[in-house]
């Protein structure tokens, strides 16, 4: 157990929904959830998570920290904002299922192996990198993130759809050797490592 | 937060990646705004009083998001500007963020649009698949969120015909979960795709550079996994534009296509 969860669960007790309102970005908007499920029913990937958006604010309402922190739900969110949209209490579920995550990865608790987890964690460190996305780099390394057999056998499923954007110039092979990156990197290191640090103090991610 | 209007992106000069829609795990909510402001305060430097202007709908969202939350918390420009100041830069609160099809459809409009026509895209039947990102959360002035109409506004007034119906119009092609979770985005893809036949179109356009290549790249996967026949051309907005316009297929970068455009192709021959 990481020493950020020993000291949230130490801190807000019982408090579930205070320690989501307090850590969780746009937390603060999960209590004016009315349950109607409209999110439940506008989700493109509504038929594969385990909890809906509606299930998951109730839970956090009734204190089931484990399953919610836990749940493989909020990796399923495509990004899409229809339930956003259609929210009639204007929930920001959308950003709420991000920070939720982002939680629940940050205390080590979201399911291990999650593919849009290690994606998503893959895309930040890429991007981060440079301060712009390597596709090139960010593809290989996912196909190849579990081993090199089992990289060598999807990459070859995908050989065909590879070899087509690169003839159609839509992926640079050059960028193997490193690739672009933004003006002043230094700089943007130093303005993300500032971020994190300000954001990890404030919600007790530091040891 | 849906009403606010008028803002934006990505400058192409100092664009970073705005990573919202994956980078969720982590990078966490003030590093990911710090990142964008970083784009605000260079846009503010070097280009004052100009707006930002994305082509990209994810990269637009994220800019326009971060730079509202920037506008309506004091607490959170102060620790974005202490970020930023670890690189020298600092952000005022200035810089609009804009997509390129509100910049097309609210400044120049239909009429403006239709002005520097050449060729008519007569004859070819267009599905409008505007997607997520450029309709949601914030979409173009005085659209609807289930039936916006501006993409089929746009291929009508190049001469082209748009779908009266199409049921995925503004339907997910799975986005960034397209790398993570192939089998339900192809489910989404299909959707997609299959509806357009429906309605008989010849191609689908797109507002959103994702929406293009997971539509486009992803109809040969399908084939060979569920035995459909799909080889349905997918272009984005700008390719139309280009071929309606008088340039070569190679202009609109038709050449890039990994399912030719054909129909598309033999206008810009003409």
């Amino acid at each position: 157990m990481t020493t950020a969860n020993t000291n949230a669960i130490e801190r807000y007790r019982n408090n579930f929904l205070k320690e989501v309102e307090a850590n969780v970005e746009e937390g603060h908007m999960v209590k004016m959830c009315m349950q109607c499920g409209v999110c439940a029913g506008s989700c493109p990937l509504g038929p594969h998570w385990t909890h809906s958006p509606q299930k998951i604010f109730m839970m956090i309402r009734a204190g089931k920290r484990d399953e919610v922190l836990g749940s493989d739900s909020m990796f399923m969110c495509t990004s899409c904002y229809n339930c956003m949209v259609r929210c009639p209490r204007q929930l920001p579920i959308t950003h709420i299922m991000h920070g939720l995550a982002n939680y629940a990865h940050r205390l080590g608790l979201a399911p291990k192996g999650q593919p849009t987890r290690d994606f998503a964690t893959l895309f930040w460190n890429n991007a981060i990198k440079k301060g712009r996305v390597n596709e090139l780099m960010l593809t290989l390394r996912h196909y190849f993130r579990g081993g090199l057999v089992s990289g060598i056998k999807e990459a070859l499923g995908m050989q065909s759809v590879g070899l087509g954007l690169f003839m159609a110039k839509r992926l640079n092979p050059m960028e193997i050797f490193g690739g672009h990156g933004v003006k002043d990197l230094k700089g943007f290191h130093a303005i993300v490592a500032k971020a994190k640090e300000i954001e990890d103090r404030k919600k007790g991610f530091t040891a | 937060m849906q009403d606010a209007r008028h803002q934006a992106d990505r400058d192409s000069r100092t664009g970073t990646a705005a990573a919202r829609p994956v980078g969720y795990c982590e990078g966490g909510e003030l590093p990911r705004i710090a990142i964008n402001a970083r784009n605000f305060a260079q846009a503010e430097t070097h280009l004052p009083g100009q707006d930002i202007v994305a082509t990209c709908a994810a990269c637009w969202l994220s800019a326009r998001e971060s730079k509202e939350r920037l506008d309506g918390s004091a607490q959170l420009l102060k620790e974005t500007n202490e970020a930023l100041a670890a690189a020298g830069l600092h952000y005022n609160g200035g810089a609009n963020v804009r997509h390129m099809v509100e910049v097309l459809i609210e400044d120049f409009g239909y009429d403006g649009l239709k002005a520097p026509m050449k060729k008519s895209l007569e004859g070819l039947k267009i599905a409008g698949y505007v997607g997520c990102q450029t309709n949601r959360p914030f979409g173009i002035d005085g659209e609807s969120f289930e039936n916006p109409m501006y993409l089929d506004k746009m291929v009508e007034t190049l001469g082209g015909e748009a779908l009266s119906k199409y049921e995925q119009k503004v339907t997910c092609c799975g986005g960034a979960l397209a790398f993570s979770e192939p089998e339900k985005s192809q489910k989404q893809i299909r959707d997609i795709v299959e509806s357009a036949y429906d309605h008989g179109a010849e191609m689908i356009v797109t507002p959103c550079p994702l929406c293009q290549a997971n539509v486009e790249v992803y109809q040969s996967e399908i084939n060979k996994k569920q035995g459909t026949k799909f080889n349905m051309p997918v272009v984005y907005y700008s390719q139309l534009m280009t071929v309606a316009y008088g340039g070569s297929a190679k202009d609109a970068a038709l050449d890039g296509q990994l399912i030719r455009a054909e129909k598309l192709e033999k206008i810009a021959g003409k």
